[in-house]
């Protein structure tokens, strides 16, 4: 697989994300500015985390308008693959690739810790790395990471069995359903709020993140 | 024209900056603040000079951009 990452002014994790693919995929992958109005031919688009627009108006709501988000849109509508983390999940959301919206955490405080994810099923290119249920280790970073969404869309996602991954060791954003992170109805875009980027190491403290990328490498 | 956009949070969506707006105010003395929810104004200058013509503007805007009709809901108002 291509990978291309999205860069906004105020992302801060791209280097993050170019390392992990680097790590995985044996190949550097193309980092794209958002002003541009067309991607590469790449099978996969990541759109990384931080602070795009400085979170003006709403987190991922500018960054959601930039001109390469229509090329996105394009790319998902024909079956492309797409990885939001974080910042990248808040412009998923609000561009309308994925259902619901991220809300301020319910405790009001940043979030700057490791949770534990449960992985809610293994059969998609992004999650088979792991057997369904297994628990791994991830570090959040966010202020607005609580996930919402009316009852009938997360009757929906729960139905149709859209959950990727849920916080399986206490839900401190308040994220409805303990939801930390969606599929498309595809199961080609995934959004998820906690960094499995930030793990792909010894050297950062674990490889828990890992088996997202190399899978994705291996597709 | 100018246009008024308020947004909020739709009732029964989750507002912790509320809360703890309601927590300090009674801390400060203010024991009669029952529920308190925070929004916010932005105010635009429109070249129309149309007051309708600028309303369904400001409207077009709020739902493209200036609120997230997931969790927020809007009203314009026009001022001369």
């Amino acid at each position: 697989m291509k990978a291309a990452i999205l860069h906004f002014p105020g992302i801060n994790r791209e280097r993050d994300m170019i390392l992990a693919v680097r790590q995985s995929f044996g190949r550097e992958p193309q980092l794209i500015w958002h002003k541009e109005t067309e991607l590469p031919d790449v099978d996969l688009v990541i759109l990384p985390g931080g602070f795009s627009f400085g979170d003006y108006l709403r987190c991922g709501a500018m960054a959601a308008q930039s001109p390469i988000l229509r090329a996105v849109k394009e790319h998902a509508a024909k079956g492309g693959y797409v990885l939001g983390v974080c910042n990248g999940f808040q412009i998923l959301t609000e561009a309308g690739l994925l259902p619901g919206a991220l809300l301020r955490n319910a405790g009001l405080r940043f979030l700057s810790m490791d949770t534990m994810l449960r992985v809610e099923r293994n059969d998609t290119v992004f999650t088979k790395g792991w057997e369904k249920g297994a628990v791994f280790r991830a570090p959040m970073a966010h202020g607005d990471g609580n996930y919402t969404a009316d009852e009938a869309t997360l009757d929906r996602l729960e139905g149709e069995n859209l959950v990727a991954f849920r916080y399986a060791d206490g839900n401190r954003n308040g994220s409805a359903r303990d939801i930390a992170g969606i599929f498309s109805p595809n199961l080609r875009v995934l959004g998820l709020m906690p960094h499995p980027e930030n793990l792909v190491d010894p050297l950062m403290g674990g490889t828990d993140g890992k088996p997202l990328f190399d899978a994705l490498a291996a597709a | 024209m100018k246009a008024i956009v308020t947004v909020m949070l739709k009732n029964g969506v989750l507002d912790p900056q509320g809360k703890a707006i309601g927590h300090a105010l009674h801390n400060l003395g203010f024991p009669q603040v029952g529920e308190v929810r925070m929004g916010k104004i932005i105010e635009l200058e429109l070249s129309e000079t149309d007051a309708t013509a600028a309303k369904a503007t400001a409207e077009d805007m709020a739902r493209k951009l200036l609120a997230n009709t997931v969790i927020e809901s809007f009203k314009v108002e026009i001022a001369a």
